[in-house]
C-alpha cells in the first residue's frame, strides 16, 4: 500500500507517560484528558500529564492502599481518590487551604462505589451499584454536601464530559440505559431507553460497556451501540447503532452503520466522523452520518465512506532525552545506541480507546489523538459530488477543497462539466448559508442596537466557506493563466461558476467578470462578450462600464454597451457626460444633462471647452447660447459669473460673432 | 399591399383601375473578364433569369450594365453606380466579389387605367426604394454564399462549369422566394430578433450548450433559438445574420404545419417511438430508426473572409426551442452520431424549453407587458443587429404582413435613407398625407421609427409621446431624447 493511502493517523505529539507495571498504576480521566501514573499507591509519586501540559504535575501522597480511581476536579484544584468501595478521599491543591485529606462515604447503605465523575470545579457525582449521589465539595470546610441522589440499580456507567451526561446501565441484561444530565448544581433525569436485543433462542449475552460509547456528532449527543451479530445470523457482520439523545424528549434510533464484518471493534469519533477500528484485520473504516444513506422509513443505513485502511504506520522514536519514556530505563543502553525508531504495533490488544478521539497504549506509555487526513481521501472517493459533501463537513477542509477544484480543472484529471457544476453548486450552497447567517446577524445587531448583544452570536466562518475571492485567487485565476487549456473550456467553467453563484443568489464580484472579459478579449471573442452583456450575465457596475470603455479601440460596440450600462446604473450621470464630451459629442452631452435636469448646476466651462475643441463655430455658438439662456433663467442675467471661469470663452465668442451677438440682459 | 382580397380587386376593377405590384423582370450574374474579346460576350454570362430570353438580348443587357458601371466609374472610381432608374423599371448592381457582378431588374409598380376604352399603363417611378432593393440583392449573394461558398472558391474547385452549375441550382429556386412586393425597411436592416430572457435561464442555456459541446466534441459552433428568436450564437455576427434569415424565413416556416397538426394527423412526422422527449431533427433524417433514412445535412460556409469553414448544419428542435449544431463538413455524420445527439440533447432540450416557456410567462406577468403596446414601431440597433417591430404581424414563408399602409412604410424607408447620409444623431418628424405622424430617431447606432395615429395632435404632443415611448420601452439603454 503506498503511503498516500492512509486516511487516519495518530497525532505526532502524543502524551507520554510511565507505562503500566505492577508498581505503577495508570489512570485516564476523560474529563480533563489527563493521564495519572501512580507509583506505589502514590507514596513514590504521582505524575499527571494532560494534552496541553508541557510540565507534568507531580506530587506525592500517602499510600493508603490501592488506588481504584483518581481524578482532578475541572481546573486541577481538588484531587479525588477512590481507594475503597465505600469512600472517596479528597485533597485540596489550593494555596492557603489545608492539604489534609478528607473523605466522603457514599450515603446508600451497603452500596458499592463504582466510580465518580467531576461535573464542574466543585461538583462531583458518585456512581454506586444502587444509584447516584451528586455532591458539592466545600474545599475550605473540607467537607461535601449532598445536592441530590437517585436510587437505581446500576450495572455499569459511562460519562460524556462534553455534554455532562452520565449514562447508567440498568436491568438484568444491562440493556436499559438511563441518562442523567448535570448542570451547575442541578441533576436532570433524561428519558431512559432500551436497547433491543436479538430475539434469538440462544442465551442472550448481557450488553457490555465495551460495546457502548457516547459522543457528540454534529452538535448532537449520540449513544453508539456496537451490535455483534452472531455468525449464524442471516445479517452479515456487525453494525453500530446510533441513538440520538436529545436534551429533552425521547431517545431515538437514527442511524445504523454497516460494518460488513465481525470480530473485535473499537469506536472513536473524529471530526464528526465515526471511526470503527477492527482488530482482526488491523484496519479502520469511517462513517459520516450526514452523507446520504439508505433510509428505510425509520433509520438511515450507512456504508463506510471509504474502503477500510490501516491507521498510518507510526514510529516510536527512541530518544535519550525523553525522560518519561520507559524504554530507556528498561531496555538498557543498547537501545539508546540504536537510535532507529521502532514501528509501533498498531491495533494492539493493549490499546484502550476513549471518546471521542483518544487511543492509549498503557503498555508503551503513549496517549495519542486520532486524526483524519483529508488529502488521501481525494483519491479514494472518486464521486466528486460525494467527496465535496464529505469535505465540506470537515474541520480543516479548505486547502483540500481548493486543491480538488484545481485538480478537476487541470488537463490531466479534468472532470466533465456536469461534475464541475455539481461541485460549484455544493460550495456555493455552503457559502450562501454563511452569507445568510452573517446577514441575519447584522440585522439582529442593528435591531437590538447594543442591547443584549450577547444573545445574538456572530456566525463562525468555518473552513467550508469557500467564497469568490478564494475561488478566484486559488483556482480560477491560476487556471485561466494556463496556456494549454482551451479557451472554450475556460469560458465554460467561468460561466458555470457564475451560473452557480446566481443560482444561490449570491452577488457576483467584479473580478470574476473581469476574468471572463479578459479571456474573451484574449481570444477575440467579442461577439460572445456582446451577447453576454446583452443578457446582463455580467451585471452592471461602474468598473465594468469603464473596462468596456477601454475596449472601444479594439471593439467599437463596447462604447454603446458601456453607455447603456452607465445609464442603467443611474448613479453614473457624470461619467456619461464625460464619455460623451471625450467623444466630442457636445450636443448629445448637453441634451443628456438637460434630460436628467442637471443643466442648472453644470459647469459651462467644461462644455464650452469641448465645443471649442471641435472647431465647429456653430456648435460653439449653440452651446454658448444655451448657457447664456440658462444664466438668464437662473439669475436674470445672461452673463457668466467670475466663478465659472468663462472669460476666455466670452472673448472667443465676441471675436467670432461680434459683441452684438451676446445675449442682452432683459433687466438692462 | 400585394395580397389584396378578391373583393378589393373587384372594386378596383369597378373604378377601372388595376394595380400591379413591383415584380422581378430579370436577374443575372456576369464577369466581364470571362469574355473580353468580341464575339465571346456570351462567356461573360454566368447566370441569366429568365433563361428563355434570347441570347443576343442577354448579351445586350449585360453589355449595357457593364457600360453604365464603367461610365459611372469615371466619376467615382471606388463607388460606381448602384442603381439605374428608368420609367418602367429599376436596375440594381452589386459587385460582391472582384469582377463578379449581380444585376437585378425590378419592374416599377404599374397602375392600369381605362382611358377612352383603352388600357393605359402608368408606371410609378418613385415608389421603389433603392436601399430596400439593393439590400435584397446583397442578401441574394449572402444566401448563395452561405450554402455554396464564394464564387471564387467554386472557380478554384471546378472552373466556370461548376460555378454556373451551382448558380443555376441555387438561384432558380431562390428567386421564386424573393417576394419583391413585400420588401421593406426590415430587409435593409436584416436584423435579428432576440428572445427576452432573464439572466438565470440564460445561464442555464449557456450551461446546456457547453455541456453538449463538451460531450459531442465534433460540434464546432452552436446557436440557440426560441420562438424563432435568437438567444445564443456561437457563430460570428455576420454569419449568424444570414443563417438567422434562412432559419426564420425558410426552414422554420416549412416545419410549422406539421407541428401545428395534431398528434394523430398524417401531416405529423412519425415519432420514432421515443416519447420521453419532443426533440427531432429539422434537417437530416426524419426518423432515426428508419433503415432507409438518409443522414445528409445541408452544408453551410462561414468565416469566408479568413478561415473559410465548411460545416454540416444540424437543426434540432424540441417544442419551441431550436438548436443549430455546426460540425466540420470533412467529418461524415453517421447514424450513430445522430442517435447519440438525439438521446443526449432531446431530453435536456425538452426540459429546457419548458423552463424557458415558464420563465418567460412569469417575466411577462411581472413586467405587465402582456398587453400589446399601442405604438407601432420598428427598432434596430446596428451594433448587435437587434430588431424589433410591432408593425410586422407575422412572417410567413410567402409574405411578411404589415399592419400599416404602404405609404407609411415608404416614409420609413425615406427617413432611413436620410439617416444613412449623416453620422450625427438625428430626429425626423413627418406628418403623412393620411394624417398619421411618422417619427424617426437615430441615437448613436440605434434607429427607432414610430407611427402615431393621432390625427389632431400637434408637433409638441407627438414629441412628448415619443419621449414616453422611449421611457417605457427603452429605459435600459442609452437613447438620447
Amino acid at each position: 500500500m503506498d503511503s498516500g493511502d492512509f486516511y487516519l493517523e495518530l497525532s505526532d505529539r502524543p502524551v507520554l507517560f510511565e507505562k503500566a507495571t505492577n508498581v505503577n498504576s495508570v489512570f485516564f480521566d476523560e474529563a480533563n484528558k489527563q493521564v495519572f501514573a501512580v507509583r506505589s499507591g502514590g507514596a513514590t509519586g504521582v505524575v499527571v500529564k494532560g494534552p496541553e501540559d508541557r510540565i507534568p504535575i507531580s506530587f506525592r501522597m500517602e499510600d493508603k492502599g490501592e488506588v481504584k480511581c483518581i481524578k482532578f476536579s475541572l481546573g486541577n484544584k481538588i484531587l479525588a481518590v477512590q481507594r475503597t468501595n465505600k469512600t472517596v478521599d479528597f485533597i485540596n491543591l489550593i494555596q492557603d487551604y489545608s492539604q489534609l485529606e478528607y473523605s466522603q462515604e457514599c450515603k446508600t447503605k451497603n452500596a458499592r462505589i463504582l466510580g465518580f465523575c467531576w461535573t464542574s470545579a466543585t461538583e462531583i457525582v458518585f456512581i454506586t451499584d444502587q444509584g447516584i449521589e451528586f455532591y458539592q465539595v466545600l474545599a475550605e470546610k473540607r467537607s461535601l454536601k449532598l445536592l441530590k441522589s437517585q436510587s437505581i440499580n446500576v450495572n455499569w456507567y459511562m460519562y460524556c464530559p462534553e455534554s455532562c451526561v452520565i449514562l447508567l446501565s440498568t436491568a438484568n441484561l444491562c440493556n436499559v440505559l438511563q441518562p442523567f444530565h448535570f448542570k451547575s448544581g442541578t441533576m436532570a433525569k433524561m428519558a431512559k431507553f432500551e436497547i433491543e436485543l436479538p430475539a434469538s433462542t440462544a442465551k442472550v449475552a448481557k450488553i457490555s460497556e465495551r460495546d457502548i460509547a457516547m459522543a457528540t456528532i454534529y452538535g448532537q449527543l449520540y449513544v453508539l451501540f456496537l451490535r455483534h451479530h452472531a455468525k449464524a445470523s442471516s445479517s452479515p457482520g456487525a453494525e453500530v447503532v446510533l441513538y440520538h439523545l436529545p436534551r429533552e424528549g425521547p431517545c431515538k434510533k437514527m442511524h445504523i452503520l454497516k460494518l460488513n464484518r465481525t470480530g473485535k471493534f473499537a469506536l472513536n469519533v473524529v471530526d464528526n466522523l465515526v471511526v470503527v477500528h477492527h482488530q482482526d484485520t488491523e484496519t479502520s473504516v469511517i462513517f459520516d452520518i450526514r452523507l446520504r444513506g439508505e433510509f428505510d422509513g425509520t433509520v438511515t443505513l450507512h456504508q463506510p465512506v471509504l474502503p477500510a485502511r490501516s491507521i498510518h504506520p507510526y514510529q516510536i522514536p527512541i530518544a535519550g532525552t525523553n525522560v518519561c519514556h520507559p524504554a530507556t530505563n528498561t531496555e538498557g543502553p543498547s537501545a539508546v545506541a540504536g537510535q532507529i525508531p521502532i514501528p509501533c504495533k498498531l491495533y494492539s490488544s493493549s490499546w484502550i480507546v476513549f471518546q471521542p478521539d483518544i487511543i492509549i497504549s498503557a503498555s508503551e506509555g503513549y496517549l495519542w489523538y486520532l486524526r483524519i487526513k483529508l488529502a488521501p481521501i481525494v483519491h479514494l472517493l472518486t464521486d466528486k459530488g460525494r467527496l465535496m459533501d464529505f469535505l465540506l463537513q470537515r474541520k480543516d477542509c479548505k486547502s483540500v477543497i481548493l486543491s480538488v477544484c484545481s485538480q478537476m480543472l487541470s488537463e490531466k484529471d479534468r472532470a466533465p462539466l456536469p461534475v464541475i457544476a455539481t461541485v460549484f453548486d455544493k460550495l456555493n450552497c455552503e457559502y450562501k448559508k454563511y452569507l445568510e447567517a452573517e446577514h441575519s446577524y447584522t440585522l439582529a445587531v442593528e435591531s437590538s442596537q447594543g442591547r443584549s448583544n450577547a444573545l445574538v452570536k456572530r456566525p463562525v466562518r468555518g473552513q467550508a466557506v469557500i467564497d469568490q475571492s478564494d475561488m478566484y485567487t486559488h483556482v480560477l485565476s491560476v487556471f485561466t493563466d494556463l496556456k494549454e487549456v482551451p479557451h472554450k473550456f475556460i469560458i465554460a467553467v467561468l460561466m458555470e461558476y457564475i451560473r452557480s453563484l446566481n443560482q444561490s443568489q449570491i452577488p457576483v464580484q467584479h473580478y470574476l467578470y473581469e476574468l471572463v472579459i479578459k479571456t474573451l478579449v484574449q481570444h477575440n471573442l467579442f461577439y460572445m462578450l456582446h451577447q453576454f452583456l446583452q443578457y446582463h450575465v455580467l451585471s452592471d457596475s461602474k468598473p465594468l462600464a469603464c473596462l468596456l470603455l477601454s475596449l472601444e479601440s479594439v471593439y467599437p460596440p463596447a462604447h454603446q454597451l458601456s453607455l447603456d450600462m452607465l445609464k442603467r446604473l443611474s448613479t453614473a450621470n457624470d461619467e456619461i457626460v464625460e464619455v460623451l464630451l471625450s467623444k466630442h459629442q457636445v450636443l448629445a452631452a448637453l441634451r443628456f444633462i438637460r434630460s436628467i435636469g442637471g443643466h442648472d448646476g453644470a459647469s459651462a466651462r467644461k462644455f464650452l471647452d469641448a465645443a471649442k475643441q471641435t472647431s465647429d463655430d456653430m456648435l460653439f455658438y449653440t452651446v454658448f447660447r444655451f448657457f447664456e439662456q440658462r444664466n438668464l433663467r437662473l439669475r436674470g442675467n445672461p452673463n457668466f459669473t467670475p466663478g465659472e471661469h468663462c472669460e476666455e470663452h466670452v472673448t472667443f465668442f465676441k471675436n467670432l460673432f461680434g459683441e452684438q451677438s451676446l445675449l442682452k440682459s432683459t433687466a438692462s | 399591399m400585394s395580397l389584396r382580397p378578391v373583393s378589393e380587386l373587384l372594386m378596383a376593377f369597378a373604378v377601372q383601375e388595376k394595380h400591379y405590384p413591383p415584380s422581378l423582370l430579370s436577374f443575372f450574374i456576369y464577369n466581364p473578364k470571362f469574355g473580353p474579346r468580341e464575339g465571346e460576350e456570351e462567356k461573360k454570362i454566368l447566370f441569366y433569369h429568365p433563361s428563355e430570353i434570347e441570347k443576343n438580348e442577354k448579351i445586350k443587357n449585360v453589355g449595357l450594365c457593364e457600360a453604365i458601371v464603367q461610365f459611372t466609374r469615371t466619376f467615382n472610381p471606388t463607388k460606381p453606380a448602384q442603381s439605374l432608374h428608368t420609367q418602367k423599371n429599376r436596375q440594381f448592381f452589386h459587385e460582391p466579389e472582384d469582377g463578379f457582378w449581380m444585376v437585378m431588374v425590378v419592374q416599377n409598380p404599374v397602375v392600369e387605367k381605362q382611358k377612352d376604352g383603352k388600357a393605359v399603363f402608368e408606371y410609378q417611378e418613385d415608389e421603389l426604394l433603392d436601399k430596400v432593393y439593393s439590400s435584397v440583392l446583397k442578401q441574394c449573394y449572402k444566401m448563395y454564399k452561405l450554402f455554396n461558398g464564394t464564387f471564387n472558391k467554386a472557380m478554384e474547385a471546378g472552373g466556370v462549369t461548376l460555378l454556373k452549375d451551382r448558380l443555376e441550382k441555387f438561384f432558380i429556386r431562390y428567386l421564386q422566394t424573393l417576394h419583391l412586393q413585400s420588401c421593406d425597411l426590415l430587409d435593409v436592416f436584416s436584423g435579428i430578433s432576440f428572445f427576452p430572457l432573464d439572466k438565470m435561464t440564460y445561464l442555464k442555456i449557456q450551461s446546456f450548450i457547453n455541456r453538449v459541446e463538451e460531450n459531442l466534441s465534433l460540434v464546432k459552433y452552436t446557436a440557440f433559438l426560441y420562438n424563432d428568436q435568437l438567444i445564443w450564437s456561437g457563430l460570428e455576427q455576420e454569419d449568424m445574420r444570414i443563417l438567422y434569415k434562412y432559419l426564420t424565413t425558410s426552414l422554420f416556416p416549412r416545419h410549422i404545419e406539421p407541428e401545428l397538426a395534431g398528434r394523430d394527423s398524417p401531416l405529423r412526422p412519425e415519432m420514432p417511438g421515443n416519447l420521453q422527449h419532443y426533440g427531432r431533427f429539422l434537417t437530416g433524417p426524419l426518423n432515426l430508426h428508419d433503415p432507409e433514412a438518409k443522414f445528409r445535412f445541408p452544408k453551410i460556409f462561414v468565416n469566408t473572409d479568413d478561415n473559410y469553414e465548411e460545416l454540416h448544419l444540424i437543426v434540432y428542435k424540441a417544442m419551441s426551442a431550436a438548436v443549430c449544431f455546426m460540425i466540420d463538413a470533412s467529418v461524415p455524420l453517421t447514424p450513430d452520431f445522430c442517435r447519440k445527439l438525439d438521446s443526449l440533447v432531446g431530453p435536456q432540450l425538452t426540459v429546457l424549453a419548458s423552463d424557458i416557456c415558464e420563465q418567460y410567462n412569469i417575466n411577462k406577468r411581472i413586467s405587465g407587458s402582456e398587453k400589446e403596446p399601442q405604438f407601432k414601431f420598428i427598432y434596430f440597433n446596428h451594433m448587435n443587429l437587434a430588431e424589433k417591430s410591432t408593425i410586422h404581424l407575422k412572417k410567413t414563408p410567402s409574405v411578411s404582413l404589415t399592419s400599416v399602409q404602404p405609404e407609411l412604410m415608404k416614409i420609413l424607408g425615406d427617413i432611413n435613407s436620410d439617416f444613412t447620409r449623416v453620422d450625427e444623431d438625428e430626429e425626423i418628424i413627418v406628418k403623412a398625407m393620411s394624417d398619421y405622424w411618422v417619427v424617426g430617431k437615430k441615437s448613436d447606432q440605434r434607429e427607432l421609427y414610430v407611427i402615431l395615429n393621432q390625427k389632431n395632435s400637434n408637433l409638441i404632443e407627438v414629441n412628448d409621446e415619443i419621449k414616453k415611448l422611449c421611457a417605457t420601452q427603452f429605459s435600459n439603454i442609452f437613447f438620447l431624447d
